[in-house]
């Protein structure tokens, strides 16, 4: 047991381990994971200790070499007894299994919920909360629950284009994001973090580079996040003609900065750009410099993604990152 | 060759020339066609596992493109699985089963000759798609709707669709020869309680392929239609479900996990035997497991697709099918042991690569039934919790048993020995580079690293079970370097084996090495499970016991 | 390992010492398998499976199309009244095909298994029909809607089989014609037989679930 625990302790070692879950279902999950690993281990010391065993132990001895050893066809009891003990073992298994699917998937929605839409695209995420009136990317604020008062995320999931898989380990398993179809996820979160997930079915070239961020925060930070989430693009008059620039490129083509013309929906939504901390779906940090040189040559950074390469020069690149900056 | 050595050659009194092999419908020359063919894709599926990890041995390495990785993978699983794998089974199948039942033919050894030609054609026509620039890219399992026009413009899915659709129709060609060659050419005496395990295995090996080709190839032609004349089975937007196609694939994908393993099930069960000197223990439990296997495992398909959104219902059932099958893949590896338990086991190269197999399936197993715990797949799947658990099944799995029996059959195919130096550092760097390569990735997806990414981010947590894996990959190549070389050096260089080196108890060792093309001079007739046991103790013959 | 030479000859000479003994007893006598008819049997049953899940795939999309038209008001009932009967027909005459050509009556063979593959035409025929019909007047295309897909799909396959049967029956006329097979051997035409027998078993599931009740 002491020794499961410190391979457990290895196995917790990354951002994305399922081994550190923060919600309910992600504990039970783990509490099983660790049920099953255990019984595997178990029968994998049985197993492999009588074939060690057997090879040691009756390995031929060279004095009588010629002599064939005792031949038995088989024995009944000895076949039943191990055809009924797995039976009864993953009987068992299927029992455990049957409750904690009830507790990670149950049948009536729980109460107290936020919901979110989450939009699979290639190769970043859309997140909508229709009762909110906010749409971002990449990046998804949700609040807090308390011991006393848990809240609910409710997350329904759509895809734009091919099938993505929605997955951030430490909050539960993975849902998969299918066009046509309409899937459900939930998760409850108490403690304030950054949760990291990736997209975990293949969606082509730069299924690597999707990342999720789930940033968990108090009531109050979500509130404040959401209340400027919820206003239009800032005008700050002093970027005017950086301003002018972008509007007149090819970006607000598939881009939006709600309030300006601007008004695509193909990439993501630019209103609050400054309120994410990462781009190009968590591949680059969102800093100025990045931020530039994404604008400059996003092929390079996430080569084959769908955002072209419009071959701006330094200076339009200047201007738009300038104007981008104050979307505060 | 010199007049002392005579053996080997006697066998075939006209010299073979290329246009021999080409038209050959002899089903042993069918069989070694169909082995060299799948070691030439097999150093082609190796070469782009080695890419792979190549490219993940450092987060953020750029040694080749996503386009070109995307495309590495795809061929690598395609090739591993329909090119490799399953071809290396049928061929050994191919060669051993008339023998072991005592025919001199498969039932239709034209119909054999086009199966394989049918394989090689599909195979050559994937690998084409390399050299028109586009390989398909869209995962061996091609899930719609990235496979439509929409988000796959090139021909690579083309490719893919018409590779695998003549390839699979020679398949199906040989399921329906092994099956009547089994049912209707057994030798004398030979009741279908009497064949060899091996026998057994690739008869339910190929009802598994009548029944689970077809939905494929059903599933790959409307994807074809869909691509190029504008129907819409699997596209969203027009009504068509994209799950459909997963339900299609994966009811041929999970009996072909089978189909890739019930004959390796069936070499281990000749090998163990021999090589513990001891008759199988509990005979008619290891065949009744293999028909359980078969039957169960075609209910088993959508434990791939726990995290779509079934019904909890479904959602059940196939975890509790999922869990159902471990009893009688546990049945077979407990035989085993118990066949090993009491013998006299020798350890020649043969059973070195069989006792390798039931210790790393045993692993594949386990994790098999760690992630038919659907609250535990919804974690792993898709992470390379699943790349390392079906790597143990059939790299740690077939791919052990068939490098046994290569070790094992290659005397009576080639008359000569490969050399049992060679084998056993072939057999020690194998379990070695195996498990560093494919044991670190189960941590790694634990981790939470999906599978099928080019890269990954330096903080991640995920460098140094890439670079094990990786290190583990390269002396894998190493490995295979010294089996290719004893391969092909032991052809001519070989200790001359006779007909019967190992002390074996099946008809194929009744023969010369390598068979005359009539296999047998006068049709052997048989009384139990081991005719030679029988004639080499006819005073404890086994049909008293049986 | 072992010195000792063991062939063929010596295993069957030291199991035959022991096939006298045959009251220690076979308690079940295993059936015997054809080698032609077990592997049309095998063949046959991956047929079904293919052509079942293309029949799958036409039922899960019934209703499902979002455009029309529908199959009630593409479709034309008397027309494939007709050219099922045919097709069922054509089951009747191979097997009097067979049947004459067992007797040795070569008259009445090539008599039947001619008016089996016109029926088999004429089924084409009324199939070419309709396609024609559903294509230029009711604008059906496989592309315009889920129905089209399903549609032209299991139907064109099914006819794709239909065509193969033909072709298979005229290699037999010349192949009896020529004398290669006879009243001696006639396990071919038994086994052509078969698979007709199978594609018209086909027809009757599609004919129910295709023109009736997805009508």
């Amino acid at each position: 047991m002491v020794s499961l625990a410190a391979v457990v302790s290895v196995l917790a070692d990354s951002d994305m381990s399922v081994f550190r879950p923060a919600t309910p279902g992600a504990e039970s999950i783990r509490g099983l994971f660790v049920l099953v690993l255990a019984v595997a281990a178990f029968i994998f010391v049985l197993t492999e200790g009588a074939l060690v065993y057997c090879t040691i132990r009756f390995r031929k001895q060279q004095a009588d070499a010629n002599e064939e050893p005792p031949q038995i066809y088989g024995s009944l009891p000895i076949e039943l007894a191990w055809t009924v003990g797995p039976f009864l073992i993953v009987f068992v298994l299927f029992l455990v299994v049957i409750r904690v699917l009830m507790e990670v998937r149950p049948a009536s929605d729980p109460p107290n919920v936020v919901r979110v839409t989450v939009v699979g695209h290639q190769w970043w995420w859309e997140y909508q909360y229709p009762e909110l009136g906010v749409t971002t990317a990449n990046e998804m604020h949700v609040p807090c629950g308390t011991d006393k008062e848990p809240r609910t995320i409710y997350l329904s999931l759509r895809s734009a284009d091919v099938i993505h898989s929605f997955w951030v380990p430490r909050l539960g398993g993975k849902t998969d994001v299918i066009p046509g179809i309409i899937n459900h996820a939930f998760f409850q979160v108490n403690k304030p973090d950054t949760y990291i997930g990736r997209c975990s079915e293949y969606c082509g070239t730069q299924h690597a580079n999707m990342m999720i961020r789930v940033i968990a925060e108090p009531k109050e930070a979500f509130d404040k996040w959401v209340a400027n989430e919820v206003k239009p693009a800032v005008k700050d008059e002093s970027v005017r003609a950086d301003r002018e620039v972008f509007l007149g490129l090819g970006c607000v083509a598939c881009h939006t900065v709600r309030g300006t013309s601007a008004r695509g929906t193909f990439g993501p939504d630019l209103t609050h750009l400054m309120s994410r901390k990462t781009l190009a779906a968590g591949l680059l940090e969102n800093t100025p410099v990045d931020l530039a040189r994404w604008i400059h040559d996003p092929q390079r950074y996430k080569p084959g993604c769908k955002m072209p390469d419009l071959k701006l020069d330094e200076k339009t690149v200047k201007a738009v990152t300038a104007y981008l900056q104050t979307l505060e | 060759m010199s007049a002392a050595e005579p053996s080997i050659e006697a066998a075939d009194s006209s010299y073979p020339t290329l246009l021999t092999w080409l038209s050959t419908v002899d089903h042993k020359r069918i069989g070694i066609l169909y082995l060299v063919a799948s070691l030439w894709f097999f150093i082609q599926g190796g070469i782009e596992s080695l890419v792979i990890r190549a490219q993940l041995w450092a987060p953020r390495a750029e040694l080749v493109s996503p386009e070109v990785y995307n495309q590495v993978y795809t061929m690598h699983g395609t090739t591993m699985i329909f090119l490799v794998v399953m071809p290396m089974l049928l061929g050994f199948g191919n060669y051993m089963l008339p023998l072991m039942i005592g025919a001199r033919d498969m039932a239709f050894p034209r119909l054999n000759a086009l199966s394989f030609w049918l394989f090689f054609l599909g195979g050559s026509l994937l690998y084409f798609s390399f050299l028109t620039g586009h390989a398909p890219d869209v995962g061996w399992f091609a899930y719609a709707p990235l496979t439509s026009k929409a988000f796959s413009r090139n021909l690579g899915t083309d490719y893919w669709i018409l590779g695998l659709l003549v390839s699979g129709i020679g398949t199906v060609g040989a399921g329906v020869n092994l099956i009547t060659t089994t049912l209707s050419m057994r030798a004398p005496g030979m009741t279908i309680g009497k064949m060899p395990l091996f026998v057994w295995m690739l008869l339910f090996n190929a009802g598994l392929i009548l029944f689970a080709f077809p939905p494929l190839t059903a599933a790959q032609a409307m994807l074809l239609l869909d691509r190029n004349i504008g129907t819409h089975f699997f596209e969203a937007q027009h009504g068509g479900m994209a799950l459909l196609w997963q339900h299609l694939f994966w009811f041929f994908g999970h009996p072909e996990v089978y189909i890739m393993v019930l004959p390796a099930f069936g070499m281990v069960s000749e090998i163990v035997p021999v090589f513990s000197r001891k008759v199988i223990f509990g005979y008619e439990s290891v065949a009744a497991a293999t028909v359980a296997i078969a039957f169960i495992s075609m209910g088993v398909w959508a434990h791939h697709m726990f995290a779509v959104g079934m019904s909890r219902w479904l959602d059940m059932f196939f975890s509790g099918a999922s869990f159902l099958i471990a009893v009688p893949t546990g049945i077979k590896i407990f035989n085993w042991i118990a066949t090993m338990y009491g013998g006299k086991l020798w350890f020649a190269t043969p059973m070195l690569f069989v006792t390798g197999f039931i210790a790393m399936f045993v692993i594949g197993g386990l994790t098999g039934i760690i992630l038919a715990t659907v609250p535990v797949d919804l974690q792993v799947t898709d992470s390379y919790f699943v790349v390392a658990h079906f790597h143990y099944v059939l790299f740690g799995g077939s791919m052990f048993a068939i490098m046994g029996a290569f070790y094992y059959w290659y005397p009576k195919m080639t008359g000569r020995m490969m050399s049992e130096r060679l084998g056993r550092w072939h057999f020690v760097l194998m379990m070695i580079g195996f498990n560093l390569a494919f044991f670190p990735m189960h941590i790694a997806g634990v981790l939470g690293m999906p599978r099928r990414v080019y890269t990954y981010s330096p903080g991640a947590g995920w460098t140094i079970w890439n670079q094990l894996s990786t290190a583990g990959a390269f002396v894998l190549l190493v490995a295979f370097v010294l089996f290719f070389v004893n391969l092909i050096m032991s052809y001519w260089r070989g200790r001359v084996a006779g007909n019967d080196p190992w002390d074996a108890w099946t008809l194929e060792w009744a023969t010369t090495s390598p068979p005359a093309s009539y296999n047998f001079e006068q049709i052997p007739i048989v009384r139990s499970r081991r005719p030679l046991w029988d004639l080499k103790h006819p005073e404890d013959p086994d049909w008293k016991h049986e | 390992m072992s010195d000792q030479s063991i062939d063929a000859t010596t295993a069957a000479a030291g199991a035959d010492d022991n096939a006298g003994s045959r009251s220690t007893g076979r308690r079940w006598t295993e059936p015997t398998f054809d080698r032609g008819r077990t592997g049309m049997a095998c063949f046959l049953a991956t047929e079904g499976v293919f052509f079942s899940t293309l029949i799958l795939s036409y039922a899960i999309y019934i209703g499902q199309s979002k455009t029309g038209p529908t199959p009630r008001e593409a479709l034309s009932l008397p027309l494939v009244i007709g050219t099922s009967a045919c097709l069922l027909s054509s089951s009747l005459t191979i097997i009097g095909a067979h049947r004459g050509l067992r007797r040795g009556n070569l008259r009445r063979f090539f008599v039947l298994l001619g008016s089996t593959m016109l029926l088999g035409a004429l089924f084409l025929a009324g199939t070419s029909y309709e396609w024609w019909d559903l294509i230029v007047n009711k604008h059906l295309l496989p592309g315009t809607n889920l129905f089209g897909t399903t549609f032209y799909t299991l139907v064109g396959f099914h006819a794709f089989h239909v065509t193969m049967g033909i072709i298979a029956m005229a290699i037999l006329l010349a192949v009896v014609a020529r004398g290669w097979i006879s009243q001696k051997n006639p396990k071919a035409v038994e086994l052509v037989s078969w698979y007709w027998h199978l594609v018209d078993g086909v027809w009757v599931v599609i004919f129910t679930v295709v023109y009736v009740i997805s009508r």
